[in-house]
């Protein structure tokens, strides 16, 4: 990565030529010059191809499924000031962590609406919620699902090795952007401060085992394709080191919260579409997640288009299916729909949605 | 067509089917009646064996369909054996898929682990079809270690690129003492009919069927190939001319 200076990258995408976009498309296996010519916006007018081949390469690996799964927020509580989080440790809200009782009641609203996939989001807070509360926290939750991810504060090898041990199969880190100044701007206090840490992440949890990583950008602090490029050099670097790993990629645009501030880059639906694609078309194996931050509209038509893994029915606060719902919310979520009507909406799209696809007895 | 012997059970049917990648359990089940296969594998990590009405499990329910259990997600030889005896007790069944990738890209067999669980396994009674490379040499280690059939891959799986092994497909064949079937890459109709030509005891297939226009109608279209592959073979195929017949022979003046 060290051979990469973001201005030239930023560069190098802006002056991808339609020729290069053709080449990328005609290419059976493709490199990550492919990948950044399908970002340019010289592959704008060639969004539908890219669909076409999206689809296709889509459903050849994972078939006509789409793995569904449920976040569950363990605390608000966080450390770190992050501008554009309404978590963040300068916003004045009500903190809430869940006890195990109320983490039990959350758990059992989720396994009623069908969820076997659970993904536990906790702010940056080692005292409230410190490697004891993870291993807690799993040893209770792991008898009710069959697969369980963390979006955590990044951690120490040694702490991802106990999280393998005691049962999760995946672990999300973003960094958020990959541009070293302008993350320093947006987190400008607390551990998430430290960029080279963040970074280094998905190292430790690839020595440490685990076997599932996610990664992102926050789409919305800075130029997402500059930010998505790093990120899938990122992607490919760590494939070919810890090649016993599987990687997912999601596709966190920037969503209103309390008391942040507006995107600095607008992404559109367009251009979402085509970063979706183009991951798709680069590296047909990567599974890719599209959350409830995303709208309606978007998530309908984008069944089928690359994306393997929806969450549905999501709440971003801890409690919030049932136990305390006023709780503070870390995003406001765009597509509320009942977890029903998201199944429903992915057997019309004649697509099974997939309730469990682990198990236990492989960790 | 001759009938297919796999561990003292008879079967009809050179066509088996993965149950995965369809749009629906009720496509699923469709194409698995059309196909007529009375064999088809199912992956344990989508089974969930705690509810009563599985998805998967309850549009399998026919008299004439055994069920093969896989072990795909697994990726040692420990972790297999794991998943092995939970299949067993779960689906009341000692047969076995046993299907080992640490590599969750290619979803590429580990040899070296496969055949550790193979020998394990065997010894816990199990009846092992192992998915692996098509690597005579661990067929033979494999058939020693007591599996009851060895699963040769075309192509990576799911690529639907056809047999691009087949030249050792073919030494696999030639020597092996158990049924032979080849898994994984065979994409049309076509493929599978070139394996069964080839000698190959049966065929997987999962991807080309789940994922084609019309599942349905694309698994008859296999069991239709499945019969004419077999059948020319059992009929024995007129060898291809390697070398023209001269109309004036060379060695005329001999004679």
């Amino acid at each position: 990565m060290d051979r990469y200076e973001w201005d030239q990258v930023q560069e190098q995408i802006y002056r991808k030529t339609e020729a290069d976009v053709i080449r990328a498309l005609q290419q059976e296996r493709r490199s990550i010059d492919d990948f950044m010519a399908l970002i340019s916006p010289a592959a704008k007018p060639y969004l539908e191809q890219m669909a076409v081949q999206s689809q296709r390469l889509t459903q050849q690996r994972f078939g006509k499924t789409i793995q569904l799964y449920a976040p569950l927020y363990l605390s608000n509580e966080c450390q770190n000031i992050c501008t554009y989080c309404g978590f963040s440790m300068d916003n004045g809200i009500r903190r809430k962590t869940l006890s195990t009782h109320e983490m039990d009641a959350e758990a059992n609203a989720l396994k009623e609406m069908g969820f076997e996939h659970v993904l536990l989001v906790t702010g940056e807070a080692n005292k409230a919620v410190g490697m004891l509360y993870f291993l807690q926290a799993i040893e209770q939750l792991k008898t009710q699902f069959a697969h369980i991810s963390m979006e955590v504060q990044p951690l120490e090898e040694e702490g991802y090795r106990l999280l393998h041990q005691a049962g999760v199969q995946a672990i999300l880190v973003y960094q958020e952007t990959y541009h070293r100044e302008v993350y320093k701007q947006y987190h400008p206090k607390g551990k998430k401060s430290n960029f080279d840490y963040r970074l280094d992440t998905p190292d430790r949890i690839g020595r440490a085992g685990i076997h599932k990583m996610g990664l992102g950008v926050l789409l919305g602090l800075e130029d997402w394709r500059t930010d998505s490029f790093f990120n899938a050099l990122h992607i490919a670097y760590l494939q070919r080191t810890y090649w016993q790993s599987k990687y997912s990629v999601s596709f966190p645009r920037l969503r209103p919260a309390e008391g942040v501030i507006e995107p600095n880059f607008i992404m559109e639906d367009k251009d979402l579409l085509q970063l979706i694609c183009a991951y798709r078309l680069w590296n047909p194996d990567l599974e890719l997640s599209l959350s409830t931050r995303e709208r309606e509209h978007f998530r309908n038509h984008a069944i089928g288009l690359g994306i393997t893994s929806m969450s549905a029915g999501s709440k971003t606060n801890p409690g919030g299916y049932t136990v305390d719902p006023q709780s503070l919310m870390q995003f406001e979520t765009s597509d509320e729909r009942p977890v029903s009507e998201i199944r429903a909406l992915i057997q019309q799209a004649g697509y099974d949605p997939v309730w469990k696809d682990w198990d236990p007895v492989f960790t | 067509m001759s009938t297919l012997n796999i561990a003292g059970q008879a079967f009809q049917s050179r066509l088996f089917l993965g149950t995965g990648k369809f749009g629906s359990a009720t496509q699923m089940e469709a194409a698995v009646l059309a196909a007529e296969t009375e064999m088809v594998t199912v992956a344990l990590r989508r089974v969930d064996l705690q509810q009563k009405q599985d998805p998967i499990l309850s549009h399998l329910q026919h008299d004439h369909i055994h069920l093969l259990p896989n072990t795909s997600g697994a990726r040692n030889a420990k972790e297999a054996i794991l998943a092995a005896q939970l299949a067993r007790e779960a689906l009341q069944t000692n047969w076995l898929k046993l299907e080992i990738h640490p590599d969750p890209k290619y979803l590429l067999p580990d040899p070296v682990e496969t055949l550790k669980a193979a020998e394990a396994l065997a010894k816990m009674g199990f009846i092992i079809l192992p998915y692996i490379h098509a690597d005579p040499v661990l067929c033979k280690h494999l058939e020693s270690a007591g599996v009851a059939a060895v699963m040769p891959l075309g192509s990576p799986i799911g690529s639907n690129k056809g047999l691009k092994t087949i030249d050792f497909l073919e030494i696999i064949i030639e020597q092996s003492k158990v049924p032979v079937i080849v898994d994984a890459g065979i994409g049309a109709p076509s493929d599978a009919a070139k394996a069964m030509e080839l000698g190959a005891d049966a065929v997987l297939v999962n991807t080309a069927i789940a994922i084609a226009g019309d599942p349905e109608r694309m698994a008859a279209a296999f069991k239709d190939a499945v019969q004419a592959g077999r059948n020319a073979y059992e009929a024995r195929l007129a060898p291809v001319a390697q070398v023209a017949t001269a109309s004036s022979p060379l060695t005329a003046f001999l004679d």
